[in-house]
């Protein structure tokens, strides 16, 4: 990844789109990085978001959609240059809580694209990136070309 | 032969005791997720609002929102069939339960099928008990909103269920 300006203005055109999208609003969700067929997006934790209040663990359901969000993102930045996207399928395995009041990032990689499917892995890491992710997921999305 | 109890005292115990596995969670609470009973059956209801659109084009529920639906109704279904037993026993008291006290499952995995579009009004989920171990679970949820037939999503997932004393 460059510094090079059309990329920071590609980052920064995929973090109005996300921020055009309520739900990811109400994340306060702010796109990290973009590449070719990748993306990175991050979020603050939140009380709202606790799923378990005996320990502050942010609820699974959070990770999920910053997983598929980063995932739909990795979708869109493929050079196939699909208009759209949606998810079909995602599977997510979660390794161990997020430490709360931490930031998490999620990574997605678009890593095989058919005419009409985009197979995705993701990773979501707390601010303890040694201890590995958090979750990992593995999606398949649709592919929506131009005519 | 026993008397049994006065239906409201059956009804008031159940829903309390619902009532706390559900009223402390605030992540429940933050996508307005609440539980209907039919005796031991419960129904996740989601119940709409703009900020879980995630693509407003069309517009449709955001696809975490309807796995954290699906998820959330996993768990509470399976927190509740791990209570339900000692609450009817008269081993839990419904009136003094807190979540403190109550040790939630833990997702292994959870994998969700998108079917259709979430679109943008109510929904509603159940779940089913594949195998409820003392250790291991494993999950299935229909989530469906005008037609229950025309499932709009579904899910699988296991879980790890808390120590027992």
């Amino acid at each position: 990844m460059t510094d090079a300006p059309e990329e920071d203005g590609r980052t920064r055109a995929a973090h109005q789109f996300i921020a055009a999208l309520p739900h990811c609003r109400a994340l306060s969700m702010r796109v990290e990085r973009l590449g070719e067929g990748e993306a990175e997006i991050s979020m603050p934790w939140a009380e709202d978001l606790v799923g378990d209040p005996r320990t502050g663990v942010i609820h699974g359901g959070v990770i999920s959609t910053l997983m598929d969000t980063t995932g739909g993102a990795a979708v869109l930045s493929h050079e196939t240059g699909a208009l759209a996207t949606a998810t079909m399928d995602l599977r997510i395995d979660y390794m161990r809580g997020a430490t709360p009041h931490h930031r998490i990032t999620a990574r997605a990689t678009c890593f095989h694209v058919t005419r009409a499917v985009a197979f995705v892995r993701a990773e979501a890491f707390d601010e303890d990136a040694e201890r590995g992710p958090v979750a990992v997921a593995n999606g398949a999305f649709t592919l929506e070309r131009g005519a | 032969m026993r008397r049994p109890e006065p239906v409201q005292v059956v009804k008031q115990r159940r829903d309390a005791a619902l009532s706390a596995l559900v009223d402390g969670v605030p992540y429940i609470r933050f996508l307005g997720i609440g539980f209907e009973r039919r005796g031991d059956e419960l129904t996740g209801v989601l119940r709409y609002d703009d900020k879980l659109i995630g693509n407003p084009a069309l517009p449709a529920l955001h696809g975490g929102v309807t796995a954290a639906f699906l998820e959330v109704t996993a768990i509470v279904t399976l927190s509740w069939a791990m209570l339900w037993d000692d609450l009817e026993a008269g081993r839990l008291d419904a009136e003094e339960m807190s979540l403190d006290a109550l040790r939630l499952p833990k997702t292994i995995d959870f994998t969700v099928d998108y079917l259709r579009s979430g679109l943008p009004r109510d929904a509603y989920a159940r779940a089913r008990l594949n195998r409820s171990g003392r250790r291991y679970s494993s999950v299935h949820v229909e989530g469906w909103q005008d037609n229950r037939g025309k499932l709009f999503a579904q899910g699988t997932g296991h879980f790890l269920m808390p120590p027992r004393e």
